[in-house]
């Protein structure tokens, strides 16, 4: 085995790519987490977002048509949860496992002429000055637009939450959200429009994998990166920076357990590969000390 | 001078129950108006109606002259109606600004609330602090969120839904000085309420409804408390009688019991130490959120306290669980009756399984004995009249009132040794309440010992031999009921510190 393969700076830059579709994925969960409710179908949203991204791409020859089309996909797959348990009221944990069926099945239905198939070339942004710094610089500010896409996304999340009236009401929904509609707020569409962008995020997600990571379709792709984003979430006590962490330590432990496996370590490759889940999970439970909002997972009713 | 609301033959009617049937009142300028009247009469809906949470079938409200039909509560908090709900309408993660940003129409940003908080808070003699988190407040600083929430948005009609059944004595002196202070500033307060020496102290006019139906409208400074009771009741109330009967040797003893947090938001409990004799109520005040439930919950066996901490005659209790303590004598009903005392979507004869499993024999070699448990509910029901089609019915379908009766009777027929309970008439109405408290007195007399918790003073005083207050997960030292002032129990219960900083 050969240790001094694994190259840290090429170590570090592959991190955060790897940890981009968590934290896209992540940050759209925690925003529906915030607003009480609990959608189990991150998997499926994003697996539908990698199939619709990718099929965008290749039709229209851009990659960023491609991202588009998956965050639709994803919010109109989230739309349709949306619907089943905020308008007909179903239960959320079923509908949200229903969901990742749903979404698996049909994006491999979807996907079936596209399989094998390159899309269409995603470039790597070289940010001028920032890009030329030495060793930061190749980590930091030679990523493809999407990475820092993703943390504009988490650091915008953030503001909204905690300094804006509307991420103030969002909060108050899911805190308590009979309080909330006694004040007159609308329980629904506040969820609903939480779940829209929790599915455009997921789809997001999905396609960085489909476009970028990988960059092809295959079928079940995704191989539970919704369900780690999940976790992340609850993990991180619902608190977006916390979120970010988790993800950089997800996609951390990923490439070092890939370059371990390169580099011939005499561990199983079984136990290498759920390295990053355990490491993940045992790390966040530790600093664990986030409080779940008060209505997640409740059905809302409007009874007089 | 015209009406500052006129209300005219307003009705509204559900599937099952018509909430409100024609009625009409006027609220003028500047009155603290009292809606009188039991549960189930219809105050609810005819204030969320006025402030916009229920549509009303038919009728016609005029604000200051102009039709007023809010479709929803921002269309009446922008004509300048307020609202203080019974149950706080509040966030417990949020902070105090907040929470009363989020019930503004256009709040300003959040450190000018913080300043506008204060000024309102001194102003109106509320103390608060607005950046605190709401989850640790107790409830009377709940209520001054809510209070101030409303007054920051400079309302000309406060309605106020039950607002002091957590206050303590003292706090609720506070709030009446508040009020008599912005009736005198010209906003009418909407006050509603069955407590009735409070309405009489406070309100210049009663409208008392039954049934939906506007039934009588009085002065109360010049009613009597029994004569508007008949009025809400439609009939004479039954006082509780206590038997005279003979205290007995000592039957559940704690000693320094002490028990951690079991949440963020909970209390602790501290070196409490009690005894209770066979044939006596300790009643047990005190503003909730100052460890009730984990008493309850310490007691009941919910939770273990280590060795040597409750004793129950001559064994010791304290790890024990809650099976083992109900085999042993020791009962408990928790204070809240839908989730905790009963599974809603249980039938009552499942409810009554569930505590009375080992004491009644419900079992039989780990199957259960279902015609047993059928004839004990239907024993429940019977001896505490809880009007429900039968014990096929699930729990949830019945009325506060009578699932109380339900909880109560089903661990009273259980003939316990010492009976713990929490808030037995939380909610309930004026003659299921004296149903409840003279089974409790009942009890006794057979020669159980009873520890009843409650936040109603009026209610201790009436039934209980010793009275102790828990503050902050300390109880004070157990002293005679009979002769204690309203002062006296006020400063036991540690609203005096509150008070200092208090001033109108």
């Amino acid at each position: 085995m050969d240790l001094s393969a694994i190259n840290p700076i090429l170590f570090f830059a592959s991190l955060m790519v790897a940890a981009t579709p968590i934290i896209l994925a992540g940050i759209g969960e925690l925003v529906v987490e915030r607003a009480g409710v609990l959608n189990l179908g991150v998997e499926g949203m994003m697996i539908l977002g990698a199939v619709c991204g990718f099929i965008v791409a290749v039709n229209t020859g851009s990659a960023w048509l491609g991202f588009l089309g998956a965050a639709l996909g994803g919010a109109l797959l989230a739309l349709l949860f949306g619907v089943l348990t905020q308008c007909l009221l179903s239960n959320q944990v079923a509908t949200g496992l229903a969901l990742t069926l749903f979404g698996l099945g049909l994006s491999a239905l979807m996907g079936q002429g596209y399989i094998g198939i390159k899309g269409p070339v995603f470039a790597d942004w070289h940010i001028p000055i920032l890009g030329d710094i030495p060793v930061l610089g190749p980590i930091m500010f030679q990523q493809d637009p999407m990475v820092y896409i993703a943390l504009l996304i988490v650091l915008g999340t953030g503001l909204f939450l905690n300094r804006t009236r509307a991420g103030l009401i969002l909060r108050a929904v899911g805190e308590n959200h009979d309080a909330a509609h006694q004040l007159g707020y609308k329980v629904i569409r506040v969820r609903l429009m939480a779940l829209a962008f929790g599915g455009a995020c997921a789809g997001l997600g999905g396609a960085y994998l489909s476009l970028v990571r990988v960059p092809q379709w295959t079928e079940g792709m995704t191989a539970g990166a919704g369900w780690i984003a999940l976790a992340i979430v609850v993990f991180a006590g619902w608190k977006p920076w916390r979120l970010l962490l988790g993800a950089y330590l997800f996609g951390g432990v990923t490439v070092l357990q890939l370059n371990l496996q390169a580099a011939g370590v005499a561990i199983p490759v079984e136990y290498l590969s759920m390295s990053p889940y355990l490491a993940t999970i045992v790390v966040l439970v530790i600093m664990s000390a986030g409080r779940a909002p008060g209505s997640l997972g409740r059905i809302f009713h409007a009874s007089h | 001078m015209s009406a500052l609301l006129k209300i005219d033959g307003l009705t509204k009617a559900y599937p099952a129950v018509i909430a409100n049937n024609n009625i009409s009142f006027d609220i003028q300028q500047g009155e603290i108006h009292a809606l009188l009247g039991e549960n189930g009469a219809g105050k609810s809906t005819l204030v969320k109606a006025i402030y916009g949470l229920v549509k009303p079938d038919t009728g016609i409200m005029h604000l200051n002259d102009a039709p007023f039909a809010p479709a929803e509560p921002r269309v009446a908090r922008s004509a300048g109606v307020a609202m203080v709900f019974q149950h706080f309408s509040l966030f417990d993660a949020l902070s105090v600004a907040e929470n009363i940003a989020l019930g503004m129409e256009r709040p300003p940003p959040q450190h000018k609330i913080a300043q506008q908080v204060r000024v309102v808070s001194n102003r109106y003699g509320l103390p608060l602090d607005p950046d605190r988190i709401v989850g640790d407040l107790s409830a009377g600083e709940r209520q001054r969120v809510e209070i101030i929430r409303c007054l920051l948005q400079d309302p000309k009609l406060l309605i106020m839904d039950e607002p002091t059944s957590v206050l303590t004595p003292q706090e609720v002196g506070i709030l009446f000085k508040t009020l008599r202070k912005l009736s005198q500033e010209g906003t009418a307060i909407l006050y509603i309420s069955h407590k009735l020496e409070e309405i009489r102290e406070l309100c210049e006019t009663a409208t008392i409804l039954r049934g939906g139906e506007v039934v009588a409208t009085c002065d109360p400074r010049t009613t009597s408390a029994g004569e508007m009771a008949e009025m809400m009741v439609g009939r004479v109330l039954h006082v509780p009688e206590r038997a005279a009967g003979d205290v007995g040797p000592v039957v559940l003893s704690l000693k320094n019991m002490s028990a951690p947090a079991p949440n963020a938001f909970g209390t602790a409990l501290s070196d409490i130490t009690f005894d209770v004799k066979a044939g006596e109520i300790l009643g047990i005040g005190g503003v909730a959120g100052n460890g009730q439930d984990e008493l309850v919950a310490a007691l009941s066996g919910e939770v273990t306290v280590p060795a040597g901490m409750i004793q129950l005659k001559h064994d010791d209790i304290g790890r024990l669980g809650v099976n083992a303590r109900r085999k042993m004598g020791l009962l408990a009903a928790p204070e809240e009756r839908m989730g905790h005392a009963a599974a809603p979507d249980m039938s009552l004869t499942e409810n009554a399984l569930m505590t009375g499993l080992a004491r009644k024999r419900l079992s039989h070699r780990g199957f259960l004995r279902w015609p047993a448990a059928r004839a004990f509910a239907k024993d429940v029901i019977q001896a505490f009249d809880v009007r429900t089609p039968g014990p096929a019915n699930m729990a949830r379908s019945l009325s506060g009132g009578n699932l109380q009766k339900f909880v109560i009777g089903r661990e009273i027929l259980q003939a316990p040794d010492v009976f713990v309970v929490n808030q037995p008439t939380w909610g309930v109405d004026a003659s299921a309440a004296a149903a409840i408290r003279q089974a409790l007195l009942d009890l006794t007399a057979k020669g159980a010992a009873v520890v009843c918790i409650s936040q109603d003073l009026d209610e201790l005083m009436e039934i209980s031999d010793r009275f102790c207050a828990l503050n902050g997960g300390q109880l004070s030292e157990p002293v005679a009921a009979q002769g204690l002032s309203v002062e006296q129990i006020g400063l036991m219960l540690g609203g005096a510190q509150q008070m200092d900083d208090a001033h109108v």
